[in-house]
C-alpha cells in the first residue's frame, strides 16, 4: 500500500517535470508553425535550426565561454583553496564571505553590478562589452563553487602525506605536484564540471553584461522569446535534451561499473 | 604545503570584479546624475513596496510548494536501492540541464488561452470556455515550481541518502507513528537540506524578470522587472535601479542570516 | 571522473570544429545591423530573398542581424555604451532623440548616391532631421487594430473597444509606453505629443482602467500569441498586421476613427561604428529599387522609395491598410521627441500602471 503511494507519487512528479519538456519535443516535428495543434510529421524545423547562423554562432560563443571560464575559474579557485585553507580562521572567514557574495546574492544583483563595472571601464578605457566582460563575469560567479568543491578535499588529506613525501627525498614542489593535486583532483573535476554546467545556463549574468556582437545561446534564445518564435527553437530544445541525456547516461553508465568492480572487490 | 600566497590571485579577482562592482552599486544609489550624495531614491523606492511584497509573496509561495513537494520526493528516492536512487537524481538533474528560458517556454504553449492544455480540456468536454490561465500569479508560481522544484530536492536527497534506514526503524520498533518519526527524527536531521533547498529556491524565484515576462504578461511587474526596467528600459535610470538593488540584496541577506542563524555550516 | 571530463572535452572540440568549418571565410569588414525584432528586413525567414546574404556577396563585407523590440529598448543598448552597432533603424521621434544626444553620426551622402534619385521629396527634411543629415528613410506606416473575425463580430471603429468589458482577458496592448499612451491620449483627444502633465496623467488613468480588461502586454509576441488565436484583439503596426493576416485568415485589421499615430523609421548610423563607409553602402544598399521593393513586401510597410513604389503592383497601391487614404492621413499625428522631464514621468507613470493592483 505505502509502496504503491511512492510509486504513483514519483510518477505523477515525475510527469509535471517532463510533460513540457515532451510536448516541445513533440512540436519539433510538427509539419506547421502551431504551438497548440499537431498537423503532420516534419523535419523541416530541424534543417532550418542548422541554417540558422546566429543560434549555431551563439552556441559555439556558449560552448567556447564555458570552457575559457571553467579552465581559469579551476585554475584560480583550485590555488585560492590552497591559499586559504593555509589561511588563519579570521582572514578565512573573511575571504569565503566575500567569495560567497555572488552565490548568495540575486544573480540579477550580481549581473547589475557587473555591467556597471563594465559601463564604467568602457567610458574610461573605451572598451566595448563583449567576450572579455561575459569572460569575467562567469569566472566571477564560477570561482566560489571550485573552491567549495576542492576545499572539503584538502581537509582530508592527511598532512602526514606531505611531510612523508619529503622524507623520502621530494622538493616541495615534486610533493604538492605529485601527492596532493592527486589527493584532491575529485574536487578540482567537480568543481570545474560544476562551472563548466553553470556556465553553460547561465542567462541573467550574460545578459546584463554582453555586448552587441558576442551572444551566448540562452541570451539569444531571450531575444527569440521576444518576437515571433520559429519552432527550430522546439528543435534546438529537444536536441538539447538528447544531448543531455546521453552525457548523464554515459557518466552515470561508467560510474556504476566502476562502483560495481569496486564492490566485487 | 602551506601556501598562503596562492590565494592571491583570488583575492585581486574578488577584490576587483565582486568587491568593486558592489561599490558602484552603492555609489549609483546614493548619489544623484551630478555624482553629489542624495538620499532621494531612497523616497523613490517607497512606492514600490507594493512590488517587493508580491515578489516576496509569491517567491515564498513556490517555496512552500517545492518543499511540500520535494520533501516526500527526496525521502522516497533516498529509500530506494543505490542503482535506483542514481536514477531517479538522474532523472531529476535533466530537465534543470536544460535552458531554464526554454523550460519557461514550454509553460507558455501550455498555458497559453488556445493552448494544450485548454484544448484538450475542451475536446475531452470538461470545459466550454477556454480557462484563464496564463498572465495569471498562479502561471507565474507554476513557472517557478517548475524551473526550481529539482533545487529543493537534491540538497534534501543528499542530506536524507545520510540518514541510516536502522534508526528509522528503531524509532518505530519503539512505538513511533509514522508522523512522529517524521516529527522527531526526520525532519531535524533533514534541517541543513531544508535550509539550503529554501535558499536555492527562494532568491532565484524573489528574483526573477524572465517567468514574470514570459508567464505573467508584464501586467504585475517583480522586482526583477522593475531592476530591468531600470537598466534596461526606455528611461535607464541606474540610480534608481540601483536603490532597488541593493535593498532586494539586504533583504535576501537578513532573510539568510535569519535562517542560517543556528547552522554556520551551510553557509560555507 | 576522467573519463566524463575527457568525454566533455571531446563534445566540445567536435561543436567548435564543425562550428567553425561555416565561418571560415574572410570578409573585409563586419557590419552589426540593429533592426526591428518582427519581419522587419527580407532577411530570408517567411521565404524572403535574404538582402543581406546578397550584400555579403556582392561586397564581401559580413552582416551580423540583431533585433530589439522597441526603440526604447534599442535606445538603452546604445545608452549604456556597451555596445557597438553600425545600423539601426529607430523611428521619427527616437531619431530625433539620438541627434540631440550626440548617439548618431553624420553621414555622408557622397557614398548615398541613390538618396538624392530614390526618395520621395516629402520624406526629405522631415521635422524629426530637419537638415538631414543624419537618417535616410526605410518605410513608413501606422498604428491600428488587428482582430478576429471569428470572436469580434461588430465593426471596429474605435480604440474603445479595447477597453469593452466582453473582451475581457482578449485584448493585448502595446508594451511600450510612447505607444500605449498615445491609444489613450487620441482617445481623449489630446495630442499625442502633450506635454501638459494633467492630460498625460489622465491618459495613464484611462490606461489603469483598461488593465483588467488586458490579458497582457506585448510587443513581438502579439505576432504569436494572434495567429494562434490566443487573443482576440490587439494594438498593433499595420504592416505586422498585413503579415499576420496572410497566416491566419480569421484576422483583420481596422484604423479607429479617433486617428492614430503614423510613423516613419530611418537608417541611422550610431556613434563609434567602426566601420561607417561600409555601412554607408548599406544604406544606399537598401535603397536599390528591388531591395526596396523585397523589404517593403515582406514587411507590409509602404515604402519613401519612389523607385521601388513604381515597381508595386496595382492590389499593394490601393491596400488601404498599407497605404490609407488621405482623408484619414490627415487625422493623423507623428511623435516628436519630448523633452526628458516628460519622459521620465511618462516612464514613472507607465510603470506605475504595470505595478498596481
Amino acid at each position: 500500500m505505502k509502496k504503491a503511494f511512492s510509486k504513483i507519487y514519483l510518477s505523477l512528479v515525475y510527469l509535471f517535470l517532463y510533460a513540457p519538456i515532451i510536448v516541445l519535443i513533440v512540436f519539433s516535428f510538427n509539419e506547421s508553425k502551431s504551438k497548440s495543434h499537431f498537423s503532420g510529421f516534419s523535419l523541416k524545423w530541424y534543417i532550418e535550426l542548422f541554417e540558422d547562423e546566429l543560434i549555431m554562432t551563439s552556441l559555439f560563443n556558449t560552448l567556447i565561454l564555458a570552457l575559457v571560464s571553467s579552465v581559469i575559474a579551476t585554475l584560480i579557485g583550485t590555488m585560492a583553496a590552497i591559499g586559504i585553507y593555509s589561511m588563519k580562521k579570521k582572514s578565512r572567514s573573511a575571504i569565503m564571505w566575500v567569495t560567497n557574495l555572488p552565490m548568495v546574492n540575486p544573480e540579477v544583483v550580481t549581473g547589475i553590478s557587473m555591467m556597471l563595472l563594465f559601463v564604467a571601464f568602457s567610458s574610461i578605457f573605451g572598451i566595448q562589452q563583449g567576450f572579455y566582460s561575459v569572460l569575467i563575469a562567469h569566472i566571477t560567479f564560477n570561482l566560489p563553487y571550485v573552491i567549495l568543491n576542492v576545499l572539503p578535499k584538502l581537509y582530508q588529506v592527511n598532512n602526514n602525506l606531505f611531510e612523508a613525501a619529503l622524507d623520502l627525498g621530494c622538493t616541495p614542489r615534486q610533493a604538492f605536484f605529485k601527492v596532493i593535486i592527486p589527493e584532491i583532483m575529485p574536487g578540482i573535476f567537480s568543481g570545474f564540471l560544476m562551472a563548466v554546467t553553470l556556465s553553460l545556463d547561465d542567462f541573467i549574468i550574460s545578459y546584463f553584461t554582453s555586448g552587441s556582437d558576442f551572444q551566448t545561446l540562452p541570451v539569444t534564445i531571450y531575444s527569440m522569446l521576444r518576437k515571433q518564435v520559429p519552432p527550430s527553437l522546439n528543435a534546438l530544445s529537444a536536441l538539447l535534451f538528447v544531448a543531455v541525456l546521453a552525457i548523464l547516461l554515459i557518466s552515470n553508465i561508467t560510474a556504476i561499473r566502476k562502483e560495481k568492480a569496486e564492490m566485487k572487490r | 604545503m602551506k601556501n598562503r600566497a596562492l590565494a592571491i590571485p583570488h583575492i585581486v579577482w574578488a577584490l576587483v570584479f565582486i568587491v568593486i562592482p558592489i561599490c558602484f552599486v552603492l555609489y549609483f544609489a546614493f548619489t544623484d546624475d551630478s555624482g553629489a550624495f542624495t538620499l532621494m531614491w531612497v523616497g523613490q523606492i517607497g512606492k514600490y513596496w507594493g512590488v517587493f511584497a508580491r515578489s516576496l509573496k509569491l517567491a515564498l509561495i513556490a517555496t512552500v510548494i517545492c518543499l511540500l513537494v520535494g520533501y516526500p520526493m527526496a525521502y522516497i528516492i533516498s529509500r530506494c536501492n543505490w542503482l535506483t536512487q542514481r536514477t531517479l537524481t538522474m532523472l531529476i538533474m535533466l530537465p534543470m540541464w536544460m535552458n531554464f528560458l526554454l523550460r519557461t517556454y514550454a509553460w507558455m504553449t501550455l498555458l497559453e488561452r488556445n493552448g494544450i492544455i485548454n484544448n484538450f480540456l475542451e475536446s475531452i468536454g470538461l470545459i466550454s470556455e477556454p480557462l484563464k490561465m496564463i498572465n495569471t500569479e498562479g502561471a507565474v508560481v507554476i513557472g517557478m515550481v517548475y524551473n526550481f522544484l529539482p533545487f529543493m530536492i537534491l540538497p534534501l536527497y543528499n542530506i536524507m541518502v545520510k540518514i541510516d534506514n536502522s534508526l528509522i526503524e528503531a524509532a518505530q520498533d519503539l512505538g513511533c507513528s509514522f508522523p512522529s518519526v517524521l516529527r522527531r527524527v526526520l525532519f531535524p536531521l533533514s534541517v541543513p537540506g531544508i535550509i539550503n533547498g529554501i535558499t536555492m529556491v527562494f532568491v532565484p524565484a524573489a528574483s526573477t524578470f524572465v517567468i514574470s515576462q514570459k508567464l505573467g504578461g508584464a501586467k504585475n511587474m517583480l522586482i526583477g522587472d522593475l531592476i530591468d526596467t531600470y537598466f534596461m528600459g526606455g528611461e535607464p535610470n541606474f540610480h534608481v535601479g540601483s536603490m532597488l538593488s541593493l535593498v532586494l540584496m539586504l533583504i535576501i541577506l537578513i532573510c539568510m542570516a535569519f535562517m542560517n542563524q543556528d547552522d554556520e555550516e551551510v553557509m560555507l | 571522473m576522467k573519463k566524463i571530463v575527457s568525454l566533455i572535452l571531446s563534445v566540445f572540440v567536435i561543436v567548435s570544429l564543425f562550428c567553425s568549418v561555416g565561418c571560415g571565410k574572410k570578409y573585409d569588414a563586419t557590419l552589426i545591423v540593429y533592426n526591428w525584432g518582427g519581419p522587419y528586413m527580407a532577411e530570408g525567414s517567411n521565404d524572403s530573398i535574404d538582402i543581406n546574404k546578397m550584400f555579403e556577396e556582392r561586397y564581401n563585407v559580413k552582416i551580423k542581424y540583431r533585433t530589439y523590440d522597441s526603440n526604447e529598448a534599442m535606445y538603452a543598448k546604445l545608452k549604456n555604451g556597451g555596445a557597438e552597432y553600425d545600423i539601426i533603424i529607430p523611428s521619427d521621434y527616437m531619431v530625433a532623440r539620438l541627434i540631440e544626444e550626440g548617439l548618431v553620426e553624420k553621414l555622408d551622402f557622397s557614398n548615398i548616391p541613390l538618396f538624392e534619385s530614390n526618395i520621395m521629396d516629402n520624406f526629405k527634411n522631415p521635422t524629426y532631421d530637419p537638415t538631414n543629415e543624419y537618417s535616410v528613410p526605410y518605410s513608413w506606416g501606422a498604428v491600428g487594430i488587428i482582430y478576429n473575425k471569428e470572436v469580434v463580430k461588430e465593426e471596429v471603429k474605435s480604440w474603445d473597444i479595447l477597453w469593452d468589458e466582453k473582451y475581457k482577458d482578449n485584448v493585448l496592448m502595446f508594451n511600450n509606453s510612447r505607444d500605449a499612451f498615445m491609444v489613450a491620449q487620441t482617445m481623449l483627444g489630446y495630442s499625442q505629443n502633450t506635454t501638459n502633465k494633467d492630460e498625460i496623467k489622465a491618459a495613464a488613468d484611462k490606461l489603469s482602467e483598461q488593465k483588467s480588461v488586458v490579458q497582457g502586454y506585448y510587443m513581438d509576441e502579439i505576432y504569436d500569441k494572434m495567429i494562434n488565436e490566443d487573443a482576440a484583439i490587439a494594438t498593433y503596426y499595420a504592416g505586422d498586421a498585413l503579415v499576420m493576416m496572410e497566416e491566419n485568415e480569421n484576422l483583420a485589421f481596422a484604423y479607429p476613427e479617433e486617428g492614430t499615430n503614423r510613423f516613419v523609421d530611418a537608417v541611422c548610423i550610431p556613434k563609434g561604428s567602426k566601420n561607417k563607409k561600409y555601412a554607408e553602402m548599406y544604406i544606399n544598399f537598401l535603397l536599390e529599387a528591388e531591395i526596396a521593393l523585397a523589404n517593403s513586401e515582406v514587411t507590409g510597410y509602404c515604402t519613401p522609395n519612389s523607385a521601388a513604389f513604381e515597381l508595386l503592383d496595382e492590389d499593394t497601391k490601393s491596400n488601404k491598410i498599407m497605404y490609407p487614404d488621405d482623408e484619414y492621413l490627415k487625422k493623423c499625428e507623428s511623435y516628436i521627441h519630448l523633452p526628458s522631464e516628460i519622459n521620465t514621468y511618462v516612464q514613472e507613470l507607465w510603470i506605475n500602471i504595470k505595478t498596481e493592483g
